[in-house]
Formats: C-alpha cells, sequence, structure tokens
C-alpha cells in the first residue's frame, strides 16, 4: 500500500467534452469537469439526469465522445489514470458462498481463492479493511454484511489498487444515519492523507452541503458548478431540486386549467 | 449373499470407474461457476442442442458425428452468450427459443425415415460402452480446464461479483465469458453419450447447489461440490451394477439425495 501522508496538489483530472448516446437518446452532452487531487468532488442531479451514465462512461464501461486526461500540472506530462470504483452494491445473492477474503482477493490477485488461503494476500488484505475499521470482517460472507459494512470492503478494494481518483456511486439505502457519518469522515480522512482526488455520485444532499468542496449539478449537461455556496444558491439548483421535484407530482386538475409542468 | 467386489471383474466397469473418477470431479468444479454465473439453464439448452449436432453431422455426410456435435456445441455456446451481452431480451426467453428451435430442428432431421430409436441412447447415456481413446478425450479437458481453472478462475469470479467493476480492474471481461462458454461446451459435449442429455444438467448443477447449502467461502465450494459430485459418481455406479438400473439416473438419484440432505441440514444450522 502506498504511504503518501498529503496530496501533493499536482495532480488534475480533465474531463473534455464527455458525451454519451445509446442509440437516438442523448444521456450526456458536453459535461466538462476539473478535478483536483485532495478534493471532494459530488455529482448531485435528480434521478435519470445522468449521473450512472457518467460513472460508466468514465470507466469506459459504455463508448463514449470526448476524453479524459490525467495530468501532472508540475511538468505538464500526462500519465495513465487509474480509477478505484466503488460499486453502489455487488452482485452477490443470499447464500453465496464468497468471503470478504474471496471478493478482494479475486480482484486483487491471480493466486486462485479456492486454493488454501495465501498469507502474503491475506496480510495485504487484512491492512486494506483495517483502513476502513473492517478487518474483522475477513471470514464473513458477503451476503450477509450490512450495507454499510459492504460499502467498507468495496473502499479497501478500490485503495488496494493504489488510484489517482476514487469513484463512488453512493447507495441510495441500506446504511443508516451512523453509517454515513462514517462514511463521510473516511471520505475526509482519505482526501487528507492520500494522493487522490473523489468523485462521489451522491443522493443526500444535506451531506453534500457539509462535506463536498466542489458540488457539479448534472441533467444531460453540466448545469452549474463550483463550490457549496455557488451551487446550492444558484438559480439551477432551486429549478431542478425545488419546483421540479414538487410540483411536477402535484399539478393542479385540468378543470382549473391546471396541467402537468415538465 | 451379494458379492460386493464382482464388479471389479469386468473390463467395462473398470473403464465406466475410472471415466466417472474424471468427469465428476470436472463437473464438480464446472458447476460451482455454473451456478454462480447463473447459468444453469444455459448448460441444459447446450446439452440439448447435441442433438442438432449430430444431425448437422448426418446431413453433412460427416463420419464422425462426435465431431460435429462439439463443432456445433461450440459455435451455439458463442452465439447464445452474444446474444445474452447484447440484452435486447430477458436471457432465460433467449435461451429457451434457441434451445427449443435447435431441439426441433435435430429431432426432424433425425427422425426423418423413421430412424431415430438409432440415437436414443443418446438421451439417457451408458458409460459402460466407454472406450479407452475416449476417456483420453477427457483427460484432455480434464487437464485444459484444471489449467484455466488456476490461471483465470479469479478473474470468473470477479466478474461474476460485478462486471463493471471488473472492467475498471482491466480483466478481460468478454474473453473470460466466450472461453468459458466453450469450455461448458466442449465439456457437455464430450461427456453427453456417457451421461445422456436428459440428465447432464443436473450432474453439472447439483453437486454445487448441494454444496452451496452449507460453503461459506470459495475453498469450502469447490472442495465439497467435487467430494459430493465424485462420491455420487462411484456409489452410483457401484449401485447401477448391483441393482441393474441405468448408471446416470443412478448417479443423479443419490446427487438429488445429497442435495435435500445438505438443504435441510444448512437452513437447519442458520437458524
Amino acid at each position: 500500500m502506498r504511504k503518501i501522508i498529503a496530496p501533493c496538489g499536482f495532480h488534475c483530472i480533465k474531463v473534455n467534452h464527455l458525451s454519451v448516446s445509446f442509440g437516438e437518446q442523448i444521456v450526456l452532452r458536453d459535461v466538462n469537469l476539473h478535478i483536483h487531487c485532495g478534493s471532494l468532488n459530488a455529482v448531485i442531479g435528480r434521478n435519470g439526469a445522468g449521473k450512472s451514465t457518467l460513472v460508466r462512461a468514465m470507466l469506459g464501461d459504455v463508448s463514449h465522445g470526448g476524453d479524459i486526461e490525467f495530468r501532472d500540472t508540475k511538468n505538464g506530462r500526462m500519465q495513465r489514470l487509474k480509477i478505484g470504483y466503488v460499486p453502489q452494491s455487488v452482485n452477490i445473492e443470499k447464500n453465496t458462498p464468497v468471503s470478504v477474503y474471496d471478493l478482494l482477493a479475486s480482484f486483487e490477485s491471480r493466486y486462485p481463492v479456492f486454493l488454501p488461503k495465501s498469507r502474503g494476500l491475506q496480510r495485504r488484505i487484512r491492512e486494506a479493511l483495517r483502513i476502513f475499521e473492517a478487518e474483522e470482517l475477513l471470514d464473513r460472507q458477503v451476503c450477509n454484511l450490512s450495507g454499510g459494512q459492504l460499502q467498507r470492503v468495496l473502499l479497501s478494494l478500490a485503495i488496494m489498487d493504489e488510484p489517482n481518483l476514487l469513484l463512488l456511486d453512493e447507495p441510495v439505502s441500506g446504511i443508516d444515519q451512523n453509517g454515513m457519518e462514517l462514511f463521510y469522515d473516511t471520505m475526509n480522512y482519505l482526501k487528507k492523507h492520500y494522493d487522490l482526488a473523489i468523485i462521489l455520485i451522491s443522493h443526500d444532499l444535506d451531506y453534500v452541503r457539509r462535506f463536498a468542496d466542489h458540488v457539479v449539478l448534472l441533467d444531460q449537461t453540466v448545469l452549474k458548478q463550483g463550490s457549496v455556496r455557488e451551487v446550492f444558491s444558484s438559480r439551477e439548483f432551486e429549478r431542478v431540486f425545488m419546483e421540479g421535484s414538487q410540483e411536477r407530482w402535484h399539478a393542479k386538475p385540468a378543470a382549473e386549467g391546471g396541467e402537468w409542468i415538465d | 449373499m451379494i458379492d460386493w467386489t464382482s464388479w471389479h471383474n469386468y473390463g467395462f466397469m473398470r473403464s465406466a470407474l475410472l471415466a466417472i473418477l474424471i468427469i465428476t470431479p470436472l463437473f464438480g468444479v464446472m458447476g460451482t461457476m455454473i451456478v454462480n454465473k447463473k447459468m444453469a439453464y444455459f448448460s441444459d439448452a447446450l446439452g440439448h442442442s447435441a442433438l442438432t449436432g449430430i444431425a448437422v453431422g448426418v446431413v453433412c455426410g460427416v463420419a464422425d458425428t462426435s465431431l460435429s456435435m462439439v463443432v456445433f456445441a461450440v459455435v451455439f455456446a458463442l452465439l447464445l452468450n452474444r446474444i445474452e451481452r447484447s440484452g435486447t431480451a430477458s436471457t432465460d426467453t433467449v435461451i429457451s427459443v434457441f434451445s427449443s428451435c435447435s431441439v426441433a430442428v435435430g429431432l426432424a432431421i433425425l427422425s426423418k425415415g423413421g430412424n431415430f430409436s438409432r440415437y436414443s441412447s443418446i438421451l439417457v447415456g451408458d458409460i459402460l460402452s466407454i472406450t479407452d481413446s475416449e476417456i483420453l478425450y477427457l483427460v484432455i479437458i480434464f487437464v485444459i480446464t484444471a489449467v484455466f481453472w488456476l490461471l483465470c478462475f479469479n478473474w470468473l469470479n470477479a466478474l461474476c461479483i460485478h462486471r463493471t467493476l471488473a472492467g475498471s480492474r482491466r480483466i478481460p471481461v468478454a474473453w473470460m465469458d466466450s472461453i468459458f462458454a466453450v469450455l461448458v461446451a466442449l465439456t457437455v459435449m464430450l461427456s453427453i453419450k456417457w451421461v445422456g442429455i436428459l440428465i447432464i444438467n443436473a450432474l453439472l448443477i447439483l453437486p454445487a447447489a448441494s454444496s452451496r447449502n452449507l460453503a461459506a467461502n470459495m475453498r469450502e465450494y469447490h472442495l465439497f461440490s467435487v467430494i459430493f459430485s465424485m462420491f455420487s459418481g462411484v456409489l452410483g455406479l457401484v449401485l447401477s451394477y448391483y441393482t441393474n438400473v441405468a448408471t446416470g439416473p443412478m448417479i443423479v438419484i443419490i446427487a438429488s439425495v445429497i442435495y435435500f440432505a445438505t438443504y435441510f441440514f444448512g437452513s437447519s444450522c442458520r437458524e
């Protein structure tokens, strides 16, 4: 594991003119982002705004226009961007015989998980889990973990790969209030003690308000980005979260001359 | 008084035992991933495609229909895999459509002129008729699978857990899918004559499914699955000899009993 005490502040990630369309349907157009290491960037937007598609495009899972560059601003050199992805959940049903060790080892090593555990690998996995206070989960079955525990395991997995960018799709459910506090504390710890940038797809505006350094309001394209105060007090923010979410479902009856607001 | 060692005096029984000692661990190991990847339906469809493979061989005038069967199954597996990935319709519907279509074509061709009874033995299978050179094919596919498992099992497991995450870790997701599908096709086709179309899927799925009732991690999952598979295989062979019942069904009956036993044992442990 890389032991860097603080972010260097010289790495930056630029997303240039990113666009995605599925057939005729345009999901994202002309998305531009500029992200520095050591910062927590929250992407917010209503359902269907293209947040998850942005994640998949950045991971190269869907084909997209535009490009993503990763630069060292000190010497201007381009580097290969390593993304640590933390998905919302994993595809593991009840009763699946996959332990936390199996999960991490499958992604992290070629040493087959069906053979007796490798000592060295187990030590590395333990170290990664320890960062997120999840060491005691090593031999637990993944299907029996709570939402918060699973997220800590997935974070350990992401960090083991020494990423330059941590890309998180925040779970919508399954994590209680304490879990959320712990999660955002961990994000703070990570951005201060590791040389990486964080992009968080978030569904919880309260936490974004408290913890994010940079906020991106997304709806097909970037409607507004900047500091928490800039975005939360903008007209675009109001339009998406105030009018949109409430009045859309409370249209007046047609008899009164009202109609769906969309 | 039954003589419990008499079966060993027959050459065909010794060959059958050898074949079972190769097939069952192979099925046990492969089943773990088939169940994990939810491909039970897929392997079932592959088994049924054997009929079409033989029919294609007959139409094209191939002397050895085993060859046309293997080639057809590999093509069929890759095709199913591709359709599945394109995600146009729900997978089970697509597989069902292709499977029934290929079975119908196979049956139509093979039954032309009322000759189907010539091929009916493949439905139930007959492990007692296996020859040494045919055992050699099983050894080859066994070795290939073992090597693939040692080199790539973690990748397979990773893509099962989360495809996008696996892709982001530079795991060749599409290649792994295809290679695994081909491997399943080869395994099914090389053993279908001995196990039978009707029950081959049970033998692939049951040991792994039983193992899931008890196992908590991948090491136990593989170990139990191989043990259950080999135990049912050997016991099934010996019992079928003394009861004069076809071997394949006897093996599957034992494997089913193990499944129910582990199911109840597992659920009583969890409570």
